[in-house]
């Protein structure tokens, strides 16, 4: 019986005194690629700090790779939700550079292997030629590529990315989705990959992590985003609505999408 | 010029102080805390005049003022709302007891500018070994700390999952801060703190150099700027203070200049 890359056991999460997620269980198999999807404050970042060992468990267990879940576990890579850019006068190398063991005492200094890995990962995001320019001078694809290589540095086998599609322009989207995918295959990672649209993640992914009213529900996309499954979900009438390739959620009675799922990428998807 | 016992020891004095606020000024322009210091430095003052009134030295008083405003604005955090508005209420607090222990000395006058504006003349040697103590702690601590909290400062999220505690940096860092601040209005008064602890250092941040670059080359310009206000003053008779903080604002306005030029 193969370990599962992640499992997570009748677990409870709170944010200061709410409960966020109320016993919620669910095992993600080694190499898969997941889509946390959920509308906002349905607890997905909650769920990576979790992982991460940042959140305390009110109740459960969270296992990856069958070891309970610790801080610090260079196992698991992390791309936090990007955010006021600070330092952006240094150069994109050096800004890589500060994470490559990061958590260290002592003075910043790489060493020979160090700048070796820093290359690595930059070349591994095809980043090399963003090394060399101020940080604040880069689009924001660009600066996601850079927190993406900060992710590989501990060559990590569960890859946690929160939001890494959000202020990308829709064509942008599908090329950050696409490369992160061919990423996770050729290193054999398993990734949770949050977004607010499922559209652009359509034929990558192989589950679907969908967070609503306290739950959670894990399974493939054709058995998850369906009108059965979410309108169980959420407790509440839900439609989906798949036109010209695309998928939309959308609450009935009211009308409005649950989440902005318009994704105007033009894309098509298997 | 160096025939002269207080110059020598201006001269060695203002090496030690400089070559704190340098690295740590640069940590502190990075973090985007300036105004931290600034409030430190007011606590300082308060700090130096409490002291001078009890009959102790103002760089103890001085010293224990901002460290003990320094760690708890490291507990306080960074989520503690507005905290703006917090460190400007402290500094305010603490600017009005300065104010109030230099009106019950009777040497009030001469001990306010000293504190205002620095006295690196005055300087004596008991002091120069305090500062030497203080320096080489500061900056051995300082590189003990500096990977982490390069890490942590450019991005906390990613550190704090690798394991980093954001907190326990947070205090340290501000109680180097409040040391570095302490020192440093020895030199150029609690006013013109800034001079040292962020002209050299925002100069170097615009370079966008490596970290590890930057911070050496901080000290460098650090000290240089303050041994040039020391040798300007010296042929000028203008305060030092005021040269250290000219030449911090030309050098960093010639730096922008170059960068314009250069297309950078």
């Amino acid at each position: 019986m193969n370990i599962p890359a992640l499992e997570v056991s009748h677990v409870t999460l709170a944010r200061g005194g709410q409960v966020v997620l109320q016993d919620i269980s669910f095992a993600v198999p080694k190499g898969s690629f997941v889509g946390v999807l959920g509308a906002n404050g349905a607890g997905k970042t909650t769920v990576f700090r979790a992982l991460l060992g940042l959140e305390p468990l009110q109740s459960g267990t969270v296992t990856v790779q069958g070891v309970p879940v610790h801080q610090g576990n260079p196992k698991v890579g992390y791309m936090p939700q990007m955010r006021k850019l600070v330092g952006g006068q240094l150069t994109g190398w050096s800004m890589v550079a500060a994470a490559r063991k990061g958590q260290k005492w002592g003075l910043p200094w790489c060493g020979r292997p160090g700048r070796a890995a820093v290359d690595a990962a930059l070349e591994a995001v095809d980043a090399q030629d963003l090394a060399k320019k101020p940080v604040a001078s880069l689009s924001g694809g660009q600066r996601q590529r850079l927190l993406l290589a900060q992710t590989l540095l501990d060559d990590p086998s569960l890859l946690l990315l929160d939001e890494p599609l959000a202020s990308l322009d829709p064509a942008r989207m599908r090329e950050t989705a696409a490369r992160i995918h061919a990423l996770a295959q050729a290193r054999a990672m398993t990734v949770l990959m949050s977004a607010h649209d499922i559209n652009p993640l359509l034929g990558l992914m192989d589950h679907v992590l969908y967070l609503a009213r306290g739950k959670a529900l894990l399974g493939t996309v054709d058995d998850v985003i369906t009108t059965e499954a979410l309108t169980a979900l959420y407790n509440a009438p839900v439609d989906v609505v798949r036109a010209g390739g695309r998928v939309f959620v959308v609450a009935e009675g009211g009308g409005a999408a649950l989440q902005p799922h318009d994704c105007t990428g033009g894309h098509t998807h298997a | 010029m160096l025939d002269y016992d207080f110059m020598r020891i201006a001269f060695c004095a203002a090496f030690l102080v400089a070559a704190v606020c340098g690295p740590v000024g640069w940590f502190l322009v990075l973090r985007g805390q300036t105004f931290a210091s600034h409030a430190l430095s007011h606590v300082g003052f308060a700090g130096a005049t409490g002291a001078l009134l009890l009959g102790f030295s103002p760089l103890s008083g001085m010293t224990l003022g901002a460290l003990s405003a320094g760690v708890l604005m490291g507990f306080a955090g960074e989520r503690t709302a507005g905290r703006d508005v917090m460190i400007g209420l402290v500094l305010s607090v603490a600017l009005g007891l300065g104010a109030l222990f230099l009106h019950f000395l009777t040497h009030a006058a001469s001990a306010a500018t000293a504190l205002l504006f620095g006295d690196i003349l005055g300087v004596s040697r008991s002091m120069l070994l305090w500062l030497l103590v203080l320096s080489v702690s500061c900056l051995a601590v300082l590189a003990f700390l500096s990977r982490p909290l390069l890490f942590a400062s450019l991005q906390p999220e990613l550190a704090e999952a690798k394991g980093v505690s954001i907190r326990l940096l947070d205090v340290i860092f501000l109680a180097l801060v409040a040391l570095a601040t302490a020192e440093c209005a020895q030199i150029t008064g609690i006013l013109l703190v800034f001079t040292l602890m962020v002209a050299p250092a925002a100069t170097l941040l615009r370079m966008g150099l490596a970290p590890l670059v930057a911070l050496a080359g901080t000290i460098f310009l650090a000290v240089a700027e303050a041994w040039g206000g020391l040798v300007l003053s010296w042929y000028t008779d203008a305060p030092t203070s005021f040269w250290i903080a000219l030449i911090g604002g030309i050098v960093f306005l010639l730096t922008c200049g170059a960068q314009r030029l250069f297309g950078r």
